[in-house]
């Protein structure tokens, strides 16, 4: 209880309130505008929380983590269009109640479930928050480091069918924390003699590049659509009681939401595939599902939204970031000198229970605005694409020139907004560069101060937390390279099924003699063997 | 015909395989680059090494860029990569406004830059109309006023406003 009060105490201030405000509305009104999302938002305000306290400024950047997602149930529901990437489920159940003329239920169901994913997800970490302080400490430098490997392999192996590029990506974020002056032998590394390089990347710079400018940059490129927007009449409390004849969907789909909201790499995609799966499954009415099912308006909803709390979790315990969104919070920490991790939970336990409190305070905040106000704010779904180029171009100037002031920040953001801009056409994932940037230093850190104090390299898992993380890693590997084989067999029958000829061994070795036979199959095994009777003359 | 490897391809063909190479190719000269750009310290533990993690990094970009490239279902360059390639080249137009717009704000200042550039970039992009562009002069008022004047956030007065009369000066440097 005196944990709560003083953690209320630290809440008690203007400046709070008024960032719990802002971070809310503004998150609702930036994930409302299809194109924007919070990544972009969050990038952007990034140096600005800077000056603010600790507090103040994690308030404003978990407020529109947060709420967010409420704002993309909007034009998800309307317009059949996302605003966040992690609205695309809410479509699937939303829209089509919108086409047959439901449009205020399913608003009022989406902010309804999202507001008890929220609220519960918020209600279990501060329960749950006694239990994390006292494991937390038995996290030393190799239980960090394989918990940090853990997360970069989750989040590479989640790009099922992409595990190959996202790798070489987090790779490449890993390359790019490593330029610069190494800070224990004091050496150069990748710097090609350049001053600027010195002081190596800076990650906000590139997270503002591969977000803010390239989101920019495709907006700019892109045409703008029409559309069209149902009215909206009557009230938006109705949801609220339909949520409650939906207990154990709504209370599954949070209790995943919160579950894989902890895990690094995992997130709000996996949480709302298994919570609408098992609402699926074990709905009366499965069949209405992707044709307006409430029960899947729900789960999609729910899940998402108890992610956030949840991806605290391992970024306040561990200091590792299991996302995009919490790797720039990470910095936020950085640059007040508070560090993430087991001292947090020892020694400032308040703050960190303040945080989930703002969080709470936070959905309730959204939930009185959007009842209210939401008949006025879908009018921002109608902001043309190109012109929303315009406006983020502009916001990201403030972005990275405020760093410091530096114009080569801003040349390597556009480099990075380019890039972004290549990897977005492409549907390549931007996230582990991203993760590699942030993990990458984190690992660098820990290994080298893990193994200085290890004389076998077994006894790096010699413990019972680095080696339950280690079998974890072990594992998710083999269950990879299990789907990737699984994935390759099945490809192969597939092949095997389009192709016109027979696939019996012994028609096989007839097609074979008769290539053989044939002129064609001659000349150019003689074309063949003449380039082999060269290529030994040169030895 | 399209193949079943291709139809199972996560992505769009359209350069898909100049992205591939690129990437390979940079990857490998980077790596090439490392007894040259990085350090081995003596008596120091590998682990310790400040070559160790661009060893690892770079491995890993040449190992995983080059599988990927590998198991691309395409190994010619088609009319529609090429079309893909000018499409990036067409982005760095917006690239050389972001910067002609860093370039100028130290030396015109802020508020006159951004209520330029807004309006200016808004009619490049088609919107000509009086409307849109009274929205876009009030945005870049609002971004100014709100980043500068209110958040207070870090930057420099310009050049130009060292030529303004003494109070008005210190107001435009601080606030616009």
């Amino acid at each position: 209880m005196d944990l709560i009060l003083s953690a209320i105490e630290i809440l008690m201030r203007w400046d709070v309130a008024l960032a719990l405000l802002a971070g809310s509305v503004g998150g609702v009104l930036i994930g409302a505008i299809p194109g924007v999302g919070p990544a972009v938002a969050i990038a952007i305000l990034l140096p600005a929380t800077f000056s603010m306290d600790p507090i103040v400024g994690l308030t404003v950047l978990l407020g529109i983590y947060g709420s967010s997602m409420y704002g993309g149930a909007i034009p998800a529901i309307l317009i059949n269009t996302p605003g966040t990437a992690v609205n695309a489920l809410t479509t699937y159940d939303g829209y089509p109640m919108t086409a047959r003329g439901e449009p205020r239920r399913a608003l009022s169901l989406a902010y309804s479930a999202s507001f008890f994913g929220g609220v519960f997800s918020v209600v279990c970490l501060i329960l749950f928050a006694p239990v994390l302080a006292k494991v937390a400490p038995m996290f030393g430098s190799r239980e960090i480091f394989l918990a940090a490997l853990l997360g970069l392999i989750l989040v590479v192996v989640a790009h099922r069918g992409q595990a190959l590029i996202a790798g070489a990506l987090a790779c490449l974020g890993i390359f790019l924390n490593t330029i610069g002056m190494e800070p224990v032998k004091y050496t150069q590394r990748y710097t090609f003699d350049q001053d600027f390089l010195g002081s190596g990347v800076n990650l906000i710079v590139v997270v503002l590049g591969l977000f803010a400018l390239s989101q920019a940059f495709v907006l700019l490129m892109d045409e703008d659509e029409k559309v069209h927007v149902t009215k909206l009449r009557g009230g938006m409390f109705q949801g609220l009681r339909e949520l409650a004849r939906h207990p154990r969907v709504a209370g599954v789909s949070a209790s995943f939401g919160v579950l894989m909201g902890m895990i690094p790499g995992v997130g709000e995609f996996t949480a709302q595939f298994m919570s609408y799966t098992y609402a699926q499954k074990s709905s009366k009415r499965p069949q209405d599902f992707g044709k307006g099912s409430s029960e899947g308006l729900i789960a999609a909803e729910t899940a998402n939204n108890a992610v956030p709390a949840a991806a605290m979790v391992p970024l306040l315990a561990l200091g590792i970031p299991g996302e995009a969104l919490t790797a720039m919070m990470l910095s936020v920490f950085y640059v007040h000198n508070v560090v993430p991790g087991p001292g947090l939970f020892q020694n400032d336990m308040d703050f960190v229970v303040a945080l989930y409190l703002a969080l709470l305070i936070l959905n309730v905040l959204v939930l009185i605005f959007l009842l209210f106000a939401t008949r006025s704010l879908v009018q921002v779904v109608k902001i043309p694409n190109r012109f929303l180029g315009v406006c983020i171009l502009t916001l990201s100037f403030v972005g990275v020139y405020s760093l410091r002031n530096s114009a080569t920040d801003c040349l390597l953001a556009a480099g990075f907004g380019l890039f972004g801009f290549i990897l977005k056409r492409l549907s390549l994932p931007a996230v582990p560069i991203i993760l590699g940037m942030v993990l990458g230093g984190i690992m660098e850190v820990k290994l080298r101060s893990g193994m200085a104090r290890v004389k076998e390299p077994l006894d790096f898992i010699n413990r019972p937390i680095s080696f339950i993380l280690f079998t974890i890693i072990i594992l998710v590997l083999a269950s990879h390279i299990l789907r990737v084989w699984r994935d390759r067999k099945e490809l192969k029958e597939a092949e095997w099924q389009t192709k016109t000829a027979s696939t019996s061994f012994g028609k096989l070795m007839s097609r074979r003699k008769n290539s053989f036979l044939k002129d064609r199959g001659k000349e150019v095994r003689g074309r063949h063997s003449k380039l082999l009777r060269r290529l030994k003359g040169l030895f | 015909m399209t193949t079943e490897r291709e139809r199972r391809f996560v992505g769009p063909r359209r350069g898909q395989l100049v992205f591939a190479l690129v990437f390979l190719t940079l990857s490998v000269l980077l790596l090439a680059l490392i007894g040259e750009q990085t350090t081995w310290v003596k008596k120091a533990k590998l682990f310790a090494q400040p070559r160790f993690w661009p060893a690892v990094s770079l491995g890993g970009m040449v190992l995983l860029g080059g599988l990927h490239f590998y198991q691309l279902p395409w190994r010619r360059a088609s009319r529609y990569d090429l079309w893909e390639a000018r499409q990036w080249g067409r982005s760095a137009e917006y690239a050389i406004w972001f910067m002609g717009y860093v370039v100028l704000v130290p030396i015109i200042g802020y508020l006159p830059v951004t209520l330029v550039f807004v309006p200016l970039l808004a009619r490049r992009m088609g919107y000509r109309g009086r409307v849109m562009m009274g929205i876009s002069l009030g945005f870049a008022l609002m971004v100014v006023v709100l980043f500068k004047g209110i958040l207070a956030v870090k930057i420099p007065g310009a050049l130009l406003y060292e030529y303004l009369p003494g109070a008005l000066r210190n107001f435009f440097i601080l606030y616009l």
